[in-house]
């Protein structure tokens, strides 16, 4: 087996932000090599630069013992990598061989051979098992089938080295047996595949060796067979957790949030993006939902805000159903919500900071009568909410967009807590923020489970979770794999959850 | 004999009307599947109905008084490429001000170098041009081959057009720029040169367009000549399916309208014609309604691409 | 490091202060443009251009010339402001004004025996509801089929034209006999608004819009639902996650849009014609689109658009009599300015692109 890629000591640097740190990486013609780790481990960041997408910051790259730098996706191409992202660059209306051949640059420039192009695609995918039609219109395929195009579309192209992101976060267990087929057909004609994942069981099943990144560097590098599950686990999450926060004892009081054997149907309706889900959330208690992004927390959200309809289950808040209920009538039942993305959803970023306050509550009475604002009520509760959480700004005049990521959340925070909850919803609260403002959000939040509010924390950190939370429940495939308790699990437990295994079979094995 | 020979010149009538709309539609659809929306057909006609009467007047040629008028609608183009790919201006903001500014230029060049005169110069105009033994076709002859050769060559460009976007690697190129730019940037495609060069060559085929109204469907330019074509240009390309073919169609069916109001009007009928020349537009509106579901246009028309 | 301590003191007054400076630079450079373009007509641009000025503001005939240009610059102004603001685009203001124009006029022949306060109030009531039923077509075609209102409003416009020169050529708005085509019987006198500044064309639509962009800003500024429109305009995101009905809204707005473009007709026919004709309009509407741009799409804002481009109109004439000088030339100059408008708003939003990158780098660092 000879090496066909190396990169050696890669760093690449964002501003503020160091995503790899002197990334060593090998890998072998003709192998599945898996790149382990949580969000924010680096993975996809490093594959953007072996795809030309990013220049590294320092290191460099050899494909079969020889340097290469990529100032593109094209180079890329060229040299024989290929990359099939999470979010599939297709176009619907356009037929798969259409697709294939969007700017390529073999042969006759001018005229366009679509039976060539379409007879080569058949052969290509009867030799690695594929199944695909070249005549068939994108739109009309289904998800599992898209990636089957995106993968000969990188073959058709020339690829040697394939890269597949996240590949089975979007498949069925049948289309995942499929796709690990054409994989090891892949890889025995000399194709080499590099994987990212963080499912356990599948990295166990398809690769042969594994390198696990954490925090933008590398753990190690192993082969398959050497590891279990747990170790893998363990060095994906691995660190001792401070679980040092002042709380108070939580008494447990009454439910206020039910959630009742909620399902949602992917659009296609060949997956679920939620199956199943059952949960509680007293009062007084922080019930943090961990788990890799994209394993249903989102669509969790969306259905408790009422911003996506449920396919079935209910979700009981106070009196109402939240499955059934529009977003003004939740959010007016004492229910807040501190959304994944501020800049997005939570705020609007050209609007003044009163104008962004105001957001959740400017229909009430308090706020004006006759359908008119009243100015002198939205000005003085500015000025109380930029006082009471210390919001840096000059004035409440500011444009949203002119405060720094942490004083934004805080905005958003401060509004959403001063509305004086029942039930909390934050999800992702602390990203993208320095150590002060984490701190300090942190314990706004304790805060107010101190006070009696219930709070459903979703967070991809697991330090976060494990530190603020009263219970955990791990979300996996849109499934939940446990609930567990911080002081009576092990961060191993969380990764394995994290990774795909039940808590059941874990604490069956232990 | 007598109703057929009327409807043969009828049916050369619609022919000869549609054919600066088919220009102007084909010179559309071309940007329009690169993701630009271009409202400013209108000015652009204007601008180069004058041209090529100038350019006509000067060179004593019609073809050269054309090649003006697409140079015109070159350089136009090249103007709407500027503020709406490099800058990111919005498209339909940028498409009313050239509007205004055709309007504008095309009118104040026009008492500029003509004067206030009466008299219509005499320029050097299409002329009819029989295509021989099938010009002598009862019915087909009269109504099909006796026009100007612009007329062949708008007809003929339809065909080539067809097979330019959808047989060829370059209009594969274009379709994937207004579907998906990001995607086509990620496969190696320049999206800002392919919306240039799809903005200037569009503006260039819609100037051949106006230039075919003012020395060929008249011998002479007028002021607000163009009168609403460059808007119907665009209900055609809408209405046509974003398919060179139905585009003329489209041309077609919507100058029977007015060839029809024509008629109406001539024999003094009580129907009124302008519920006829209203037609293309409501037919229009009709399909946007029944269609848009089903999503024809390209994915991203109207909004600017930005790298990275 | 005293980029971040100056960055301090900025506030949205400064952002919209920065804005407008770049939007009157640009329009100084069209104006030289298009100076320059009549330099090279062989004719003097400083001769040109201040006959231009004598024709709009030089005598309190050329003022009230001015103002008579100004009324449907703000509603149409107005009109595509208020749609753009929700994120949305109206091109129909051209059909909106004639169909608003047409109710109005209707209402001012047929209707008879009234106070004249109450019947140009009727007038205005139903020019509104017109003009506002034309664009709510757009509205309701969007939010239940998706149809773009880009181009339905396009259609729209040229549908509205052809309705009304048939309603004043054959149809049953045209002046008995019947002599004389293209014009409808004059409004009763009860109908008309009064002049403003004697001795002029000027009439109290000038004011009458006046009063509408108080509206204009009360509404969107002061109204719980003017400001679910502007949160909808900024960010549909948000707006969801707010629980904002954004389909109700469209259909609000553009009933709203369509009703101010209205009032443009309904102006035109109580206050300078005195009936409808078939073709009255010289593209008020088309210059509402650059009289909301240069307006930022802002009360005050409009009104300074509004009068560039009205003494823009009211002034060609007078530069068309002295310098020789197309009047059309003032279609040109105003291309001029909506282009260097735009394209220095594109550059400023670049620039401020690249400095909030900075920004946002050096406070995370």
């Amino acid at each position: 087996m000879s090496t066909v890629l190396e990169m050696k000591h890669i760093c690449k640097v964002f501003p503020g932000v160091v995503a790899n740190s002197d990334v060593c990486l090998q890998v072998e013609k003709g192998e599945v090599h898996t790149l382990l780790g949580e969000n924010g481990a680096g993975k996809s960041t490093l594959m953007n630069c072996l795809c030309g997408l990013y220049r590294p910051t320092s290191g460099e790259i050899l494909i079969e013992g020889k340097p290469v730098e990529f100032s593109s996706a094209r180079d890329a191409m060229a040299i024989g990598i290929g990359m099939v992202h999470q979010h599939f660059m297709l176009i619907p209306t356009m037929t798969v061989v259409e697709n294939c051949l969007i700017g390529a640059h073999d042969g006759n420039k001018m005229r366009l051979d679509l039976k060539t192009a379409a007879d080569h695609i058949r052969k290509l995918a009867e030799k690695y098992h594929m199944s695909i039609d070249p005549n068939a219109k994108v739109g009309d395929l289904s998800v599992g089938e898209r990636q089957r195009v995106e993968i000969i579309k990188a073959l058709f192209r020339g690829a040697r080295i394939l890269i597949l992101d996240e590949p089975t976060a979007v498949l069925t267990p049948q289309e995942t047996e499929e796709l690990f087929n054409m994989i090891r057909s892949l890889t025995s004609n000399g194709f080499t595949v590099l994987f990212i994942s963080h499912k356990l069981n599948e990295v166990k099943e398809i690769s042969d060796r594994v390198t696990v990144l954490r925090l933008g560097r590398v753990c190690g590098t192993y082969n398959i067979q050497d590891c279990e599950a747990s170790d893998l686990a363990r060095m994906m999450v691995g660190r001792d957790i401070d679980l040092s926060i002042e709380r108070k004892t939580q008494q447990r009081s009454e439910v206020l949030l039910s959630i009742s054997h909620l399902t949602l149907d992917s659009e296609g309706g060949k997956t679920r993006d939620l199956d199943d889900i059952c949960l509680e959330v007293h009062a007084g208690e922080i019930l943090g939902i961990a788990g890799v992004d994209g394993n249903g927390q989102s669509e969790l959200v969306d259905c408790l805000t009422g911003l996506k309809k449920a396919t079935s289950g209910s979700a009981h808040f106070k009196e109402l159903d939240l499955l059934k209920c529009s977003t003004r009538k939740i959010m007016s039942h004492g229910l807040s919500h501190i959304p994944q993305d501020r800049q997005h959803t939570g705020l609007i970023m050209p609007m003044t900071l009163m104008e962004n306050f105001i957001l959740q509550d400017y229909y009430r009475p308090e706020f004006g009568k006759f359908g008119m604002l009243d100015q002198k009520v939205v000005n003085e509760y500015s000025n109380r909410l930029i006082h009471d959480f210390g919001v840096k700004t000059p004035s409440r005049f500011e444009l949203a967009q002119n405060l720094s990521g942490g004083n934004q959340q805080k905005v958003i925070i401060a509004r959403e807590i001063s509305r004086n909850p029942d039930l909390l919803v934050a999800m992702h609260p602390t990203r993208g923020l320095d150590v002060g403002a984490i701190e300090y959000i942190h314990k706004k939040i304790v805060e107010q489970r101190d006070s009696g509010i219930g709070i459903l924390l979703v967070s991809t950190e697991i330090e976060e979770v494990m530190k603020l939370s009263d219970r955990v429940a791990v979300m996996y495939e849109g499934r939940i794999m446990g609930i567990v308790k911080p002081s009576e699990t092990s961060v191993e437990e969380l990764g394995l959850m994290m990774g795909g295994m039940p808590l059941t079979q874990i604490r069956k094995s232990a | 004999m007598e109703f057929l020979s009327t409807f043969a010149g009828w049916t050369a009538t619609d022919i000869r009307l549609a054919t600066p709309l088919l220009l102007a539609g084909l010179g559309l659809l071309l940007m329009n599947l690169a993701g630009i929306l271009n409202i400013g057909a209108e000015g652009t006609m204007l601008i180069a109905t004058l041209m090529a009467v100038v350019g006509s007047y000067y060179t004593g040629s019609v073809w050269l008084g054309m090649l003006f008028a697409m140079a015109s609608g070159a350089l136009v183009g090249l103007l709407f490429a500027f503020l709406t790919v490099t800058l990111r201006a919005n498209q339909v903001v940028v498409g009313a001000a050239v509007n205004i500014l055709g309007s504008g230029l095309s009118a104040t060049l026009f008492r500029i170098l003509f004067g206030v005169s009466a008299n219509v110069p005499l320029i050097d105009v299409f002329e009819n041009c029989s295509i021989p033994v099938l010009s002598d076709i009862p019915f087909f002859g009269e109504a099909f081959f006796r026009q100007m050769p612009l007329v062949y060559i708008a007809f003929l460009m339809v065909p080539l057009t067809s097979y330019y976007l959808f047989h060829t690697q370059s209009g594969l190129n274009l379709r994937a720029v207004g579907e998906n730019p990001r995607a086509a940037d990620t496969l190696g495609i320049n999206v800002y040169r392919t919306q240039y060069l799809s903005i200037i060559v569009g503006s260039m085929i819609i100037a051949m367009g106006g230039a075919f109204m003012s020395t060929g469907l008249t011998k002479f330019f007028s002021e607000e000549m163009v009168s609403g074509r460059g808007f119907i240009a665009l209900a055609a390309v809408i209405f046509g399916r974003y398919k060179p073919s139905g585009i003329m169609l489209a041309a077609i069916v919507f100058m029977a309208g007015t060839v029809a109001g024509n008629v109406l009007l001539a024999s003094s009928s009580q129907i009124p014609y302008q519920f006829l020349t209203m037609l293309p537009y409501i037919l229009t509106i009709v399909v946007l309604a029944t269609f848009a579901k089903s999503a024809v246009s390209p994915a991203e028309l109207g909004k600017a691409y930005k790298r990275g | 490091m005293k980029k971040v301590d100056t960055v301090k003191f900025r506030t949205a007054s400064a952002d919209v202060a920065r804005q407008a400076l770049v939007s009157v630079s640009a329009i100084v450079i069209a104006l030289l443009l298009g100076m320059g373009l009549i330099a090279l007509m062989n004719i003097s641009p400083v001769k040109a251009f201040s006959a231009l000025i004598e024709g709009a503001f030089g005598s309190k005939n050329s003022v009230g010339e001015t103002l008579v240009k100004m009324t449907p610059l703000l509603f149409t102004g107005m009109s595509y402001a208020i749609a753009n603001r929700c994120g949305l685009t109206n091109l129909g203001m051209e059909g909106q004004m004639y169909i608003g124009a047409m109710f109005a006029a209707y209402a001012g022949i047929n209707i008879s025996g009234l106070p004249p306060v109450l019947h140009v109030f009727l007038c205005i009531v139903l020019g509104f509801i017109g003009g506002g039923i034309w664009c709510l077509i757009a509205g309701a075609l969007k939010v239940w089929f998706g149809a773009s209102e880009i181009i339905v409003t396009v259609m729209l416009n040229t549908v509205a034209i052809f309705l009304i020169e048939y309603m004043v050529t054959s149809g049953p708005m045209l002046e008995p006999p019947g002599t004389v085509t293209g014009q409808s019987s004059p409004v009763l006198d009860s109908a008309r608004l009064g002049t403003l500044i004697p001795g002029t064309r000027s009439h109290w639509g000038f004011v009458i819009a006046l009063f509408f962009i108080f509206l204009f800003w009360l509404f969107l500024w002061k109204s719980k639902k003017g400001y679910e429109v502007r949160v909808s305009g900024y960010n549909l995101q948000a707006a969801a996650y707010s629980g904002i009905n954004t389909k109700r809204n469209i259909l609000l707005v553009t009933f709203l849009a369509g009703g101010l473009a209205g009032l443009a007709g309904v102006c035109e026919v109580l206050g300078v014609q005195g009936r409808l004709y078939a073709s009255f309009s010289p593209g008020y509407g088309f210059d509402g689109i650059a009289v909301a741009l240069i307006g930022m799409n802002s009360p005050i804002g409009i009104v300074v658009g509004a009068l560039l481009f009205g003494a823009f109109r009211s002034g060609g004439n007078r530069m068309q009599m002295r310098a020789q000088v197309p009047d059309a030339i003032v279609s040109v100059i105003q291309a001029f300015v909506i282009i260097a408008v735009v394209a220095s708003q594109m550059v400023l939003e670049i620039w401020n692109e690249h400095r909030l990158k900075k920004l946002q780098q050096s406070k995370e660092a």
